[in-house]
């Protein structure tokens, strides 16, 4: 190595680091160049513009959870394509290829864990995987997790990223949506507290069941939030769609939502919530029973 | 003007030919008995009807679902019930035009009936938003249920939309709020709720008032995820590939069934409802009729358990558990 070749290397410049893209990242809100482990560290928020970029659903776990308390349940579910569903590629090979790249645990993974004090069952969605669209399996470890909570008594946490129901398991996925929200019903009648994460995106079949049917619902800032997709609303009505529109600041000004929150406030203001839903010193209203 | 489907030409252009023959055999004479004749005709024409009904791709049944002369809400109301009156308004600033719903007398029982109304001429077509609901069709639907639960009046809905309304207003007054908020009521609706695709089952907005305890579906009626248009631009990135995602989305009565979505296929008279909207109507009053029975001996407990079993259960066939 000659003396430049050491000077070079020492100062990043050789050939053997990685390339630039791979240290430097372009934030898509601000367009500045973001050091990559600055952004890791900031939990993937852009230290200068705030951006949210997308969380991988792992780092979720790591931000949220206390080190080694989180048990994840029902990985062992996976899809068996019963309408044979096949477009330009067929569902099954689409299914093999995500499992092979270690995503063996469908579009959102479901635990058990504490978050500061808490003991919550956490359901988190994977966007990388299809989309984070709900199919069956989705649907059923969301419900699974519903009914966890309410068996062992402790709080619901969603954190939502999913384009929507999966189109390659048709109407069984449509009916995912009434399976979660019926199963929240009872969650809602045995009084523990479910609290909805928005983030970048949610819409479709997820944003109309249970994401939208949080006790609390938080998002995170500038999260795409809607029913249906800005495209489909630009082709429907055939005129372009106002700034910051179905994003989180519109939603909390429609009074859809309860909070815009950072993602680095978010276990604080989840804590907080928690605490202050947990506190009930007033006793619990007589069943109907006993009222008649 | 009657709309012809494409695969429906033949047999009407048969059917001209018959009643032709049948004028001309009034105003000539010379054309002598041609009864037999005339009668082997219709015999062709039912046989036409029969093999090509029957054998339905989900593309050609999507647009018998759609067809503009298929009985809508009104017109099975119109038929089926007798005292209806129409109640309007979610109570929060929204009208909902495009899901009527009101009081009734079926049989001799009161009943709250709600369902998706399209609009037959233009200007009602516009009106209705052909059956595109806002947030507050879904809301005043639910209004209704609950004014229905608390007079323990049992609730008939009938499903027909291409699906809940994709606008501005509509997302800025909480479209997935409203869908969301109706899926966990109405599973605890403790009267009996019997639902009916009567055409187009247009994913979360039919599901917004399509949770219930008797799943019903029309023959020839298609009930989806996602629109076979929608579907074939997204997956296809062709939008003229509707036949192939139509059937590939399995949306067809036989297919609902099979997946343990809809719990009876209702037939239609031979050639579409969109041919005889009295007819049909007394068909699924009949099954209506039936289905009510099945369900109104349960005491509300036990109704709201088999409800939450029933949804519980729905996409069991999507899953297996891996070791």
């Amino acid at each position: 190595m000659s003396w430049l070749d050491k000077i070079k290397s020492k100062a990043g410049l050789g050939k053997k680091i990685p390339v630039a893209e791979e240290i430097w990242i372009e934030c898509k809100g601000c367009n500045g160049q973001i050091y990559v482990a600055e952004l890791e560290e900031n939990f993937r928020v852009c230290p200068q513009c705030d951006h949210h970029f997308r969380l991988e659903a792992k780092q979720r776990v790591l931000q949220l959870l206390e080190p080694g308390t989180f048990v994840e349940h029902d990985n062992n579910l996976s899809a068996t394509d019963p309408l044979k569903f096949k477009d330009s590629k067929k569902y099954k090979d689409r299914l093999r290829t995500a499992s092979k790249k270690g995503m063996s645990s469908d579009a959102v993974f479901t635990g058990s864990g504490v978050l500061a004090t808490h003991p919550v069952e956490l359901c988190f969605f994977e966007f990388k995987y299809m989309g984070g669209s709900m199919g069956v399996v989705v649907g059923e470890k969301i419900t699974r997790a519903i009914e966890r909570t309410i068996k062992n008594n402790t709080a619901l946490i969603i954190i939502s990223c999913s384009g929507g129901a999966r189109m390659q398991e048709g109407i069984l996925s449509l009916m995912q949506m009434a399976k979660t929200s019926a199963a929240l019903n009872k969650l809602s009648k045995a009084g523990l507290p479910y609290i909805s994460i928005l983030t970048d995106p949610t819409t479709g079949g997820v944003s109309a069941s249970f994401a939208m049917l949080g006790d609390i619902i938080l998002a995170e800032p500038g999260a795409l939030i809607g029913f249906a997709g800005p495209r489909v609303i630009e082709q429907t009505i055939r005129q372009k769609l106002p700034d910051g529109f179905q994003r989180a600041e519109f939603l909390l000004e429609h009074g859809l939502i309860d909070q815009v929150v950072h993602r680095k406030d978010l276990k604080k203001t989840l804590n907080q919530i928690l605490s202050l839903l947990g506190n009930t010193p007033v006793s619990p209203p007589a069943d109907k029973t006993e009222q008649k | 003007m009657v709309q012809i489907l494409e695969f429906e030409r033949e047999i009407f252009a048969l059917e001209n030919q018959i009643r032709e023959l049948v004028s001309l055999s009034h105003m000539y004479d010379s054309v002598g008995d041609i009864t037999h004749e005339i009668v082997g005709l219709h015999k062709k024409v039912r046989r036409m009807k029969h093999d090509v009904y029957s054998n339905l791709t989900g593309w050609q049944k999507t647009q018998v679902a759609r067809h503009p002369d298929r009985p809508y809400t009104l017109d099975y109301i119109k038929y089926m019930f007798t005292d209806f009156i129409e109640l309007h308004g979610d109570r929060h600033g929204g009208y909902g035009p495009s899901i009527v719903g009101g009081l009734a007398k079926f049989d001799e029982q009161s009943v709250l009936v709600i369902g998706h109304q399209k609009g037959r001429e233009t200007q009602e077509k516009i009106r209705r938003n052909f059956g595109m609901s806002q947030p507050a069709g879904y809301r005043k639907a639910l209004r209704l249920m609950k004014l229905a639960q608390k007079f323990r009046i049992p609730i008939i809905n009938l499903i027909d939309t291409p699906g809940a309304y994709p606008g501005i207003d509509a997302e800025e007054k909480g479209q997935s709020e409203a869908i969301a908020k109706n899926l966990f009521e109405m599973i605890e609706i403790d009267v009996p709720i019997i639902v009916t695709v009567i055409g187009e089952g247009g994913s979360g907005g039919a599901l917004a008032v399509g949770v219930g305890d008797r799943i019903l579906i029309l023959e020839h009626s298609v009930y989806s995820v996602i629109s076979p248009e929608g579907c074939a631009s997204i997956l296809w990135g062709d939008k003229d590939k509707v036949v192939q995602a139509a059937d590939a989305l399995n949306l067809t009565a036989p297919d609902l069934l099979r997946l343990g979505i809809v719990d009876e296929i209702v037939r239609e008279p031979l050639g579409g409802a969109h041919r005889h909207h009295k007819r049909v109507a007394i068909l699924l009053k009949k099954a209506l009729r039936k289905n009510l029975h099945l369900v109104s001996h349960l005491a509300p407990e036990k109704l709201i358990e088999k409800r939450h079993e029933k949804f519980r259960k729905l996409g069991e066939i999507g899953f297996e558990i891996t070791t």
